[in-house]
């Protein structure tokens, strides 16, 4: 009897590492092929069927594809809004989350239920205007355009004054007596304390302008590189050989370049990711 | 006097985050709704010739909407409940093993840094007709090669694959969420379950869904407002034409918004701007009727 529950316990745990491993295997899949066919020949990537594994890599396809477009452009582009966006975001949400878990002002909690409602709304709707906003002001094909819609978030307002709650008020009561102003408080005490959570905000701030394509493509012109980030970059480059046919392992080694530097950043900062995304529900 | 101070004090701090607030959040949801009623509305120069519900008219009447509402609702009503479920599968096995937890963890969770624009290139080799691995590993059980998106697909083929994708990038999210949930329900459910001698099966469903119900709940809504606005996914597979095959046209309802938006006509600001509020109203109509249902089932 107690062999047959053992049994039963043994076949149970390796059917559940059976599933969740062909499940892994599963979601894997669509890295392992952009890799595999960025590093085939040119020959290669055209034989049907196409070869699940092979030792004949060509490493020299990264160069050629990178080279092959602006990508050099775009990376610097995308790291600059990237850079201003996530600045200014710091900035806005660290003095709106303070003002919000600290200091007492008239319409303090119906300013910020009133932005809690926003976060329901479809940024469809919002893009639109947005977007007439953008034209009117002349700033359309321009970095400004790419960078001020994004130097705030109503999120991250009320993910860091979550954090900035939990800090016990007798620090800030004693930081008072002591005559240290609001804002050096909020400087030495405060962000120190907050940062785990203005790392997570910085990390997701960044991604985002990392994947950013949508508004990209909307407020820049398709022939305008100077302002052009990658995933718009990535989308209008063509990799075709002479005779305009696409070449696989090309646009699969574009799609790696746009993808690993992300990847690394995941990797490394996991911890950071998950505890923001857990609680958000930023990316559909 | 004290108080003024403080009053004064605290809409500083609040000021820049605020002012960019009310410019790119609280006016343009206004502004979008007042533009949809206006005619003949030229954005640049902002004259207009009253208002009137014309554009909501000519949005329920126009074929193409009809035909972005249908592949809107086809891509949501399969690939939420499905990934629902993966979702919540791999998160209760991920929860009940402990070798290999952080690192299939890390790989579930993979899809979701990338770059949807990089990995719909991706996804497009790999339904490939003749070079991808998809029909070369369905060839090894005799099945196929399938279209799936080339000039020669069939709707369904090329709806699958937008379907495939869409699950593919939205799991992690979802496994997040359920995971953190799982781990916060209390072991002594699971030791009196165990003790009763209750089947794996029943546990998971009389006491792990009930326990993660308002998980379920949030992830439900928030991934069928998030189906509801598919737009990149397509876009990265099928490219600007949206479609495959024929009679393939895959475009979803925001891919109609952006069209109409995108396009030079006179007005056609003020038709994008009825059909966002259109698909605003279906996601509340949406959301609206799951908060009822939930309500009754949901288990705090």
């Amino acid at each position: 009897m107690r062999e047959n529950y053992k049994l039963w316990y043994y076949l149970r745990k390796s059917l559940v590492y059976f599933l969740l491993i062909f499940a892994a295997v599963l979601v894997f899949i669509p890295f392992y092929w952009m890799i595999l066919t960025a590093l085939k020949s040119d020959y290669a990537v055209e034989l049907v069927p196409p070869e699940m594994f092979t030792w004949d890599l060509h490493f020299k396809n990264f160069i050629d594809a990178y080279k092959s477009t602006r990508f050099d452009l775009y990376f610097r582009n995308t790291l600059f809004v990237a850079f201003c966006s996530t600045t200014g975001t710091v900035i806005t949400t660290v003095l709106a989350s303070f003002a919000f878990a600290r200091l007492e002002f008239k319409g303090r909690d119906t300013i910020f239920m009133l932005l809690l409602a926003t976060m329901m709304i479809p940024g469809e709707m919002l893009i639109i205007t947005n977007f007439v906003t953008i034209k009117n002001w002349q700033l359309d094909d321009t970095f400004a355009a790419l960078i001020l819609p994004f130097m705030t978030s109503v999120f991250y307002i009320f993910f860091l004054r979550q954090t900035f709650k939990q800090i016990p008020n007798e620090l800030y009561l004693a930081a008072k007596v002591d005559g240290t102003s609001d804002f050096k408080y909020l400087l030495k005490i405060m962000v120190p304390i907050a940062k785990p959570t203005i790392l997570t905000i910085i990390i997701l701030s960044a991604i985002g302008s990392w994947n950013a394509y949508v508004w990209p493509n909307l407020v820049t012109s398709l022939s305008n590189e100077s302002v052009k980030l990658i995933s718009n970059g990535l989308r209008s480059s063509a990799f075709v050989d002479d005779l305009g046919r696409v070449k696989y392992n090309w646009q699969m080694a574009g799609s790696t370049i746009v993808t690993i530097p992300i990847l690394i950043v995941f990797l490394t900062l996991k911890k950071y990711i998950i505890r923001g995304v857990s609680r958000s529900g930023i990316k559909g | 006097m004290f108080e003024n101070k403080h009053n004064w004090k605290g809409y500083l701090y609040l000021a820049p985050a605020l002012i960019l607030i009310l410019i790119f959040i609280i006016y343009p949801l206004f502004n979008t709704f007042l533009t949809s009623f206006k005619e003949n509305y030229q954005f640049m120069t902002g004259e207009y010739d009253g208002f009137s519900i014309q554009h909501y008219m000519d949005v329920f009447k126009s074929s193409k909407f009809k035909v972005a509402f249908k592949n809107t609702m086809i891509l949501t009503i399969i690939s939420v409940p499905v990934s629902i479920v993966i979702a919540l599968l791999i998160s209760v096995g991920l929860n009940s093993i402990k070798r290999l937890q952080g690192f299939l963890q890390t790989i579930f969770f993979l899809p979701y840094v990338t770059n949807v624009i990089a990995i719909g290139l991706v996804f497009q080799f790999m339904f490939n007709h003749n070079y991808g691995i998809i029909n070369t590993v369905i060839g090894w059980f005799g099945i196929g090669p399938v279209h799936w998106m080339d000039a020669y697909a069939s709707y369904g083929e090329a709806m699958a694959v937008i379907i495939i994708y869409s699950i593919w990038s939205s799991l992690p999210f979802k496994i997040m969420v359920f995971l953190s949930g799982l781990q916060t329900i209390d072991k002594q459910y699971y030791q009196a379950a165990q003790i009763d001698a209750t089947p794996k099966w029943r546990v998971f469903l009389r006491i792990t869904v009930p326990l993660l119900s308002p998980m379920i709940m949030y992830i439900t809504i928030t991934s069928f407002m998030g189906a509801f606005k598919t737009y990149e996914h397509v876009l990265s597979l099928f490219g600007d034409g949206g479609t495959a095959g024929d009679p393939g046209n895959l475009k979803t309802m925001v891919w109609y918004i952006y069209e109409a938006l995108d396009s030079s006509k006179k007005g056609s600001v003020a038709v994008a701007s009825a059909s966002a509020v259109v698909l605003f109203i279906v996601i509340m109509i949406f959301t609206a009727i799951q908060m009822y249902i939930n309500k009754k089932r949901v288990h705090y």
